[in-house]
């Protein structure tokens, strides 16, 4: 049977230990949870972020209630535990709820410092410590006014910056002569001062409050000196003392903390303290490294594993002030075996300090720019003889020798706890171990087991790093990237291939490409679909099944499993009589959300499945037709007003841009397609970061083509210039066609132009008629089977299985 | 359709359509009560009722591509097994999967498992 496991408090420490417990022995314990608090598990770190309003609560939380459900932990939120009896025991809190126990872990933390000054328990006085505090601090800054902070350590100044951005006029008053001197020397010190005041937060050191004034709430602060400062609200952080209380009553060892062995045991060994609640060696601890480190010695612990230690160990801090960076770890006091390594920057507010022993770093103190940080803490933790490099090490780590300019090299020092997937939270341990123990090899398979890379992809090239450095040789990351787990072959094979073979069924693909698996899977179905559609018109009957549900039902999917409906809108144009069709629609369908797109159309979201086809019927006879604002095919066409109405217009942009979305429209291309025209290079229809945009000029049209406005940032490349609309449609049609022919499924014009080469483009596109003419002639073939709209083809009956139910079951009648 | 579940002979079993509803590699709804089940049709014939809901945010499967016995999510590109609910690869979930009886085109599904389902 589990043992019981029950834990006092609920916060980061005891949460981070169940984690590494349900790593290790899942099923060895029965827990519960006593929190008095009535929340779930929340990054306390980030406190400061939520009182600036940088972040939100929810994006705090670390184990939401689904979790707790999940491992079948018993939480009594807001239960505060009044007593342990050890003999018997059990724990019982304030509501009278008892628990038995086997092991029972203490992480009731520690209380904030109240300074006893007169006037410290009137209204408005409060201290920093959780959500409730933080949530106090925000009301009373909704009425503007003066906040006084008194501590000008870590939590201090992030509250003051915090209320400050709140709209408050802060002053930090601090007892020492200069700011966080636990953590900064004198000059830092007086530089990070400098920057708050620049900031607008008055900042006294050398302050010694002397009284709290106010009648029945707080009016001000009053100095030894005699110094009055008005303040509606006064925080106070000034340290926090271990919460002992409780263990201390049960007759547990007390010193300044609850004292515990290496192994997290107090003085019972059944019962565990950790967090700041603990003291071991001498210290009590506030920061998250060793309060995490606490956590997983108690974890290995209770899983039955001896054999790990607590070691005291060196800690680094950075403050969280938003636009002040700053770093510091370790010792830094002066001494005569100690020598320092110091670089100032006056101008550009850069202050880096290293303290040596030994040629080894004990400490570093930066201000001005912090990113070399952690790369510093490694040598210090790691006593890295430092020797050899001495005289660029304070420059960083990019100056160390021809090596480390290298990347890799920075990638392989970054430690494994390093998050490289900022959208799943995969650290680097976690993809270099997932490399090793599975045998991966290329970055498909990295992103399929780890997940690392694959949602927005923006740490694609770290993730490629990690594999070629656990890899070394064997990686070869110019060797082809298969479509897909069913082939080995590139998309550029496949569909050299499928002309080449003139294979013209999907089916007829796998088998003669030798696909592994018997249907192909989502990747590579759709890809193939779109190259046999480009490559065949036609003659290829697209295969819907392998269409993403949103070109399948021509509507956009919903979070909800609702779709939104878009529909074309030439150049942005519309009139009183569209408009007038579309709020009729909105209201017979009881749309909820009506809303104008990027793209100068109008998007109509939150409509059911089953009513698609009654609502395109509708739309469709105001004369609207399918915008394909879902397709990865021609989007829209944004212009400007051009000639007709522009003081500056040179050319009419809008009637090109309608010219070009009714000529291009319906055609399917390897990802979606936006254009733009402008009437004059003030560009306001904002051409040059569209996939193709024109810029209309005096004397004819500039075309401009890959830009990217998206995951993406990059201004358009110039094609070149046309004197006339015709031209410009004739350049516009082959380039597209060239893309449609030539990219790989999914890749936007402006990843396919890198890969190609804008000169390429260029000689076959505006050097070569001919190559051109034929571009055109294929485009405009294409189009004939293309250009059917397919919402009036699905309200005359197409695919009707799509949009109603298979049956309606009535339970009732089940019995 | 609408089906009136007491009219059907077959005590459990109740028919919810025949196979050429559903097309291949493709899936259709039934609505039961607050549920929705998925029921697929794979290209090979088989055919499988998972609830409508996957396990990540609840995201409509029968939208998904079916590809073998699985199905991708069409929100999030989850990939769930059609045969036993689970999510495949790194994901972690497993969505709730309904017994079918063929009886040549006909498709029954197991009427005291449907009473449960979205009671969740």
């Amino acid at each position: 049977m589990a043992e019981k496991l029950v834990i006092i408090g609920n916060g980061m420490a005891p949460g981070r230990m169940l984690e590494r417990l349900y790593e290790t022995a899942p099923d060895k314990y029965d827990v519960t949870i006593f929190n008095a608090e009535s929340r779930v598990n929340y990054d306390r770190i980030l406190l400061s972020p939520v009182l600036s309003g940088e972040k939100s609560f929810e994006e705090i939380i670390i184990h939401g209630d689904g979790w707790y459900i999940e491992h079948g932990i018993t939480l009594y939120k807001s239960h505060k535990i009044t007593e342990i009896n050890r003999e018997a025991r059990t724990v019982t809190s304030e509501h009278g709820e008892v628990a038995e126990y086997d092991r029972l872990i203490i992480a009731t933390g520690s209380q904030p410092i109240v300074i006893p000054v007169p006037g410290h328990n009137l209204a408005g006085v409060l201290t920093y410590r959780d959500l409730d505090d933080v949530h106090a601090m925000i009301l009373t800054a909704k009425g503007r006014g003066h906040a006084v902070v008194i501590g000008g350590g870590l939590l201090g100044l992030e509250a003051a910056a915090g209320l400050q951005m709140q709209g408050m006029q802060v002053t930090v008053l601090h007892l020492m002569p200069t700011l966080m001197e636990r953590q900064l020397d004198s000059s830092a010190g007086y530089l990070l001062k400098r920057a708050l005041e620049d900031r607008g937060i008055r900042v006294i050191t050398g302050a010694n409050t002397k009284e709290i004034i106010g009648e029945k709430k707080v009016e001000g602060v009053r100095l030894e000196d005699g110094t009055e400062i008005p303040a509606d609200l006064v925080v106070m952080a000034v340290g926090i003392r271990p919460n002992t209380q409780l263990a201390k009553e049960a007759g547990l060892e007390i010193n300044r903390g609850i004292v515990v062995n290496d192994q997290m045991q107090t003085s019972d060994e059944r019962i565990y303290a950790l967090g700041e609640c603990a003291e071991t060696h001498g210290t009590c601890y506030g920061l998250v490294a060793p309060l995490y480190q606490m956590a997983g010695v108690a974890a290995a612990h209770l899983s039955g594993d001896e054999s790990q230690h607590f070691t005291p160990s060196q800690t680094a801090t950075r403050l969280k002030v938003t636009g002040i960076d700053l770093y510091s770890a370790g010792d830094f006091a002066e001494g005569e075996d100690r020598e320092e390594i110091v670089l100032r920057d006056a101008s550009a507010g850069v202050y880096k300090r290293l303290i040596l022993q030994d040629n080894r770093i004990v400490g570093a103190v930066l201000y001005g720019e912090a990113a070399d940080g952690p790369w510093f803490f490694d040598l210090l933790k790691n006593g890295t003889d430092i020797s050899d490099m001495r005289e660029t090490l304070i420059f960083g780590q990019a100056y160390q020798g021809g090596a480390s300019l290298d990347p890799m090299a920075a990638v392989a020092a970054l430690p494994d706890e390093a998050e490289i997937c900022g959208c799943n939270g995969i650290c680097k341990s976690k993809i270099t171990g997932a490399i090793t123990t599975l045998g991966l090899t290329s970055l498909d398979e990295v992103r399929a087991q780890t997940k690392a890379s694959a949602s927005c992809g923006s740490c694609t090239g770290l993730v490629e790093q990690l594999l070629a450095l656990t890899l070394g040789d064997t990686y070869n990351p110019a060797a082809v990237q298969p479509m897909c787990g069913c082939t080995e072959l590139g998309h550029d094979d496949v569909r050299r291939l499928i002309k080449a073979k003139e294979l013209k069924t999907i089916p007829a693909v796998m088998q003669e490409l030798q696909w592994k698996s018997s249907g192909g899977c989502a990747k590579c179905r759709p890809a193939l679909n779109y190259y046999l559609v480009c490559d065949w018109p036609g003659e290829y009957a697209d295969d819907y099944q392998s269409r993403f549900i949103n070109e399948r039902v021509h509507a956009n999917i919903q979070k909800d499993g609702t779709y939104s409906v878009v529909p074309r809108r030439w150049g942005g144009v519309t009139s009183a009589k569209e408009l007038r069709a579309i709020a009729d629609v909105v209201d017979k369908f009881k749309i909820p959300t009506v809303k104008v797109t990027g793209g100068q159309r109008i998007d109509m979201l939150g409509i059911a499945k089953e009513d698609l086809p009654a609502v395109w019927a509708d739309l469709g006879q105001a004369g609207f037709v399918s915008g394909q604002a879902y397709a990865k095919g021609l989007r829209t066409v944004k212009t400007c007003v051009g000639t007709d109405w522009c003081r500056f217009g040179t050319q009419d942009s809008t009637g090109l841009g309608i010219r070009i979305e009714k000529f291009m429209w319906g055609s399917w291309t390897p990802a979606k397609v936006k254009m733009a025209v402008s009437g004059c290079p003030r560009n306001c229809s904002e051409a040059t970061c569209k996939d193709v945009g024109v810029i209309c000029v005096d004397s004819g049209f500039d075309i401009q083509f890959a830009g990217a406005a998206g995951l993406d940032i990059k201004g358009t490349e110039f094609l070149g210039h046309v004197d006339t609309e015709d031209e410009a449609l004739e350049h516009i049609v082959a380039l597209v066609q060239m893309y449609r022919e030539q990219a790989r499924y999914l890749e936007r014009i402006y990843k396919w132009t890198s890969r190609i080469g804008v000169d390429e483009i260029r000689r076959q596109i505006m050097d070569d008629p001919e190559k051109r003419r034929a571009y055109y002639d294929r485009f405009v073939h294409s189009q004939k089977f293309a250009q059917v709209d397919p919402w009036s083809e699905r309200v005359s009956g197409k695919d009707k299985h799509e949009f109603k139910p298979m049956a309606t079951l009535t339970l009732e009648a089940a019995q | 359709m609408n089906v009136a579940t007491s009219n059907v002979a077959t005590s459990n079993w109740v028919l919810i359509g025949t196979l050429s509803d559903i097309p291949r590699q493709g899936a259709r709804r039934v609505k039961a009560g607050q549920a929705t089940i998925a029921i697929f049709r794979t290209d090979d014939d088989r055919v499988f009722a998972v609830e409508d809901k996957c396990p990540h945010k609840e995201g409509p499967l029968s939208q998904g591509i079916v590809h073998g016995d699985c199905v991708t999510c069409p929100l999030h590109n989850w990939v769930i097994s059609l045969e036993t609910g689970k999510a495949q690869g790194a994901d972690e979930g497993t969505v709730r999967t309904f017994a079918l009886k063929r009886d040549g085109e006909s498709i029954f599904m197991d009427a005291s498992s449907i009473r449960t389902a979205g009671e969740d």
